[in-house]
Formats: structure tokens, sequence, C-alpha cells
């Protein structure tokens, strides 16, 4: 306690600053005590065995399998499906954005407050209360539906649409553009949501229409936006497609799943240099067209 | 000249026609057949799959039974970042250049010495290729091989939760680190502060907000996955899940999908009332 929190200050009485922080310090210590208590619920709920792990036979196992990995198995049968899997994974990821953007497109002017129902546009419009009402329907359900979309995880997406459409690709593009859609949509609506009005009020004062406001004052400000977001969630979903195979969804991740399980050492090897050398040429090309476009 | 540049350029047309090319080659790989949907096949299972859902599962037995499963997704995901803090925190002091071979803090020592230098270099390089090869493989990946190496259950999910956020946490912390404004650390290295001194006063507040901010994000982020980590064997919600859909259980999936919504959108109310704390 410092001897200036107990002299009358102009900003209240000095008992008040005392108190408050008092209550300060007992926040930050509270804070600190739920923090070790979930600690230690945490340690002891999710059966960490440290010594186990670092246990001679707990690092042995591990360094046995990871002995077993190397070298990879560079014959050329393997590595051509690899770099089939590969391709494979890529246009799952490709499509899987295309999709998630055209979805997160459609959903996303309705799920931004300043183009459905608040802020400047509306300003002029007399506000009768079941108007205003309407108007927010429309943004409610796109706010639902985007949020549905992004909280079930693309894996879960992934299993539904393999019961659905099948084995394959296809449920992988499916899974990740649904997701992937949901997560765009929220971006997107915040990106316009925080949009300069300036432009807008001049349009507005010319005596554009609302088509033309949203195409001339609004389109070219969060076009670069939502480019880089939308390159930011392809490197994202790339990993992910890897993935998604593990469920059925085809790519790299079907094979990744068959060479662990079968114990294939050497192959799962080659798979994980392939994964690894496809998700940097996207973070590369990502990179590039970032620069290009914007 | 600018304008004459633009209009010469040929990438528009290059990146249009790639990109089609792309698309085409994309659309017959990954065997997209939107028809599927109208077909009956299609048609039937996604009836069954959408009427299987209604009403979601709410009895008694199915809700106390996954109450064990919810709290551990819970317990692997704070562990699972522990242990990815553990791991990320010094490789991203590692992998930061300003810290460990450039920059105010070196510049004395490593002047002049090209040893020592190369040194220090090749310490920054290993834990960036480090960090780099964590997070590259994603955490499904980790968790699977992590099955097979301690065997079923919880941990496995926390230790692929670890590796892989490890990995993402060291890379981005390391960029927090290098963002570090280096006038306070000028400032107090001029009044003859030694590096610890430098560290804990000059360096340390500066980071703290973003450091705790982005945690959190993982955080939450890490709730999401060690719900679904669980499809591969690694516990928590994601095995029941799995469970349900493959005995086609339908209404079940959808009451976990629910208590998943719900935890995820608690997480993130705490980590958004934490982050306002800050």
């Amino acid at each position: 306690m410092s001897q200036g929190g107990w002299q009358q200050t102009e900003q209240g009485h000095p008992w008040e600053v005392h108190r408050d922080e008092r209550r300060s310090r007992l926040r930050s210590y509270g804070t600190v005590a739920a923090l070790v208590a979930l600690f230690i619920w945490s340690y002891r709920g999710s059966e960490i065995y440290l010594t186990r792990l670092f246990s001679e036979e707990g690092l042995g196992q591990i360094l046995v399998y990871v002995k077993g990995l190397f070298p990879p198995d560079l014959s050329r049968g393997v590595v051509a499906d690899a770099a089939y899997g590969a391709w494979e994974t890529f246009a799952i990821s490709f499509l899987g954005i295309l999709l998630a953007v055209v979805i997160a497109l459609m959903l996303v002017f309705f799920a931004s407050r300043n183009l459905v129902y608040s802020g400047l546009l509306y300003e002029l419009e007399e506000s009768g209360r079941w108007r205003h009402m309407l108007r927010m329907l429309p943004y409610l359900a796109a706010k639902g539906v985007l949020n549905f979309l992004r909280t079930v995880p693309e894996m879960v997406w992934a299993l539904i649409f393999v019961f659905i459409v099948g084995l394959g690709p296809f449920p992988g593009v499916l899974a990740l553009g649904i997701h992937t859609g949901g997560v765009l949509g929220k971006l997107f609506a915040e990106v316009l949501e925080n949009v300069d009005p300036q432009p807008i009020e001049s349009l507005q004062s010319t005596g554009a229409g609302k088509v033309q406001i949203l195409v001339y004052g609004i389109m070219p400000q969060v076009l670069p936006q939502f480019v880089s977001y939308t390159l930011y969630r392809w490197e994202v979903n790339i990993r992910m497609a890897a993935v998604l195979g593990f469920v059925g969804a085809g790519g790299l991740g079907q094979r990744i799943h068959i060479a662990i399980s079968l114990f294939l050492g050497h192959q799962l090897l080659t798979l994980l240099i392939a994964l690894y050398v496809l998700v940097t040429a996207v973070d590369y090309l990502s990179a590039y067209l970032r620069k290009r476009l914007l | 000249m600018d304008l004459a540049k633009r209009q010469t350029s040929l990438f528009p047309y290059v990146f249009g026609i790639l990109f089609l090319i792309a698309l085409a080659d994309s659309w017959q790989r990954a065997e997209v057949n939107p028809l599927v949907f109208v077909e009956k096949e299609g048609r039937e299972a996604l009836w069954k799959f959408l009427s299987g859902m209604f009403p979601p599962d709410l009895s008694w037995t199915f809700l106390s039974f996954i109450v064990r499963p919810t709290l551990e997704t819970v317990q692997i995901s704070v562990m699972g970042t522990c242990i990815a803090v553990l791991i990320g925190f010094p490789l991203g002091l590692l992998g930061t250049s300003t810290l460990v071979f450039r920059g105010i803090l070196n510049e004395a020592e490593v002047a002049g010495s090209a040893v020592r230098w190369s040194l220090r270099f090749s310490l920054y390089f290993l834990a960036r290729a480090g960090l780099s090869l964590f997070r590259c493989i994603p955490e499904f990946v980790w968790a699977f091989m992590f099955v097979r190496a301690v065997g079923l259950g919880p941990f496995p999910g926390v230790l692929a939760i670890g590796v892989a956020y490890g990995g993402m946490l060291g890379k981005v912390y390391s960029e927090i680190f290098e963002s570090v404004h280096t006038g306070p650390l000028e400032a107090l290295q001029s009044t003859g502060a030694n590096k610890l001194q430098i560290f804990f006063y000059g360096w340390f507040p500066q980071i703290l907000p973003n450091f705790v901010s982005y945690t959190l994000y993982r955080w939450e982020c890490a709730v999401r996955a060690s719900a679904i980590l669980g499809l591969v064997g690694a516990g928590g919600l994601g095995q029941q899940i799995e469970i349900s859909m493959r005995m086609f259980n339908f209404h079940e999936v959808l009451t976990l999908l629910g208590v998943l919504f719900i935890l995820v959108a608690a997480a993130d109310t705490i980590s958004a009332k934490v982050r306002g704390l800050l």
C-alpha cells in the first residue's frame, strides 16, 4: 500500500480508494485460487501419468515408435499414392473454401446489424416498432444459422455427411465448406459492421439507393478484408482437410489413418512429409496471393 | 507509369485461368455430386438423419451418462493448454530473434564474435523448426499417434493438444515478443539494469496482455478440439458422438451437439470475461 493511497485526494474519499484496492486484490487472489483449483481438477481428471510417460518404459515405447518411422518409404508406389492423396486434399480444401465463401456471402448481408435494421442506412426511416422487429428477424435468423454452422465441428459435419452422401472426398468438401462458411460469415459480418460510415454518408447525400450504396460504398471497403480472411481460413482448412479422411472423407487423412492403424511406420512418415509440403506450399501460395490481390 | 504497368500485367488473366483449371480439376477429383441430395438414396438418408435427430434424447440415464465425458473434455482442454504454454513459451523465447541473437539486448555481446552469433542463430533456428514441426502435424494425427504410444483415454488427448497447440502458441508468442517496443528496454539498460531486470520490468509488462489474451483464445479452440479428439479414442465428448453416430442414434447426437454448443459458448464467455479483466 503506497503512502499516496491514504491521503485525501480529489477523486474520492481515501477510505474508498483503500476499499477498492482491497477488493481488487481479493479478486486477483480469488482468480489465482480458482485457476489453481481448475488446474488440479483437470490434472486429476485427465488421467495424466507423467511418471508413466517419462518412465523408461513409456519413453522407450515412444522412442521405438519414432524409430519405426525412419526411414520414410520412398518407393515409387507409396510416393505416388501420397502425392495423389495430397492433391485430393488440396481439391477438398479448395472447393471447401469456395463453398464457404458462397455460404458466407449469402448470409452475411443479413447478419450485420448496420445493413439490416440499424445505423446510418435506416436513421431516416420512421422507426415503427413492428417494422423494426420485422427487420430484426432476418438478422437473428442469419446469425443463428451462422452460429449453428460454426459450432458443429468439421469432424462432426464430416461424420454426418459421410452418412448422407457416402464415403469419399465429397462429404469432406461439404463438411469443410459448411463449417468454414459459418466462421467466415461471422468474420465477414464483423468487417461489415465496422465499415467506415463516411463514404456511405456521402453516397447517401447524393441520393444513391441502398443497392448502390452497398456496391459503391461498402463493398470496396470490405472486399480486401474478405479476401484476406478467406485466404487465412484456407490455410487453416488445408490442415483440416488433411485429417477429415479419418472419418472416411478421403484425401491424405484416409491414408494417414490406415498407415497409423496398420503400424505402417515408414509409409506414415512419407505421408506426413507430404502433408508438411502441402501445408507449407499452401501457406506460401496464400501469402503470395495476399500480396498480389491486396 | 504505374498505370501503364498495371494495364500490361498478365496477372489477372493468369490467375483467372489457373483458378478455373483448379476449380475444374478439384471438382472432378473431389467427386462433387450435388445431385446426391436429390436422388432417392441421399434424400432418404438426409430425411432419416433429420427426423432421427428429433426429439433430442433428454432422458435422465443418457444425460447422467454424458456428464463424465463433458467434464473430461474441459479437463483435457485445460491441461492441454497448460502443456502447450509449457512447450510454447520457452520455444517462443528461443524463436525470437530480438531476444536471441540480435537487437538491443544482444548487440554488445554478439558484435564481432561470429562463433557466438552462429551458435545463437542455430538455437533460434532449431526452436523455429521444432515449433513448425509441432504445429504442422494436425492435433488429430498427434492424438492418433499418442493413442498408439500411451493407450486410450484422455491422456493422449492432452498430449496431442499440448504438442500441436504448443507449436501454434510458440509461433504467435515469438511474434508478440518481437513486437515489443525497444524504448523501455533501452531506457532500463541505460540506467544499468541487468538482463533479468530488463526482462521483468521492461519486457514482461509489455507482452503480458497479448500473451494472456492469445492463450485464452487458444484455450477456446482447445475446448472445441478436445471435444472431437475423442473420435480417435482420446476421451471426451467426441468418443460419444462417434458411438452415437455409428449406432444411428441421431437423437443422442443432437443432445451431444447441444452440450457441445453450451460448452463452447461457456468457454467463449469465460475467456471474454477474463480478457475484460485485463
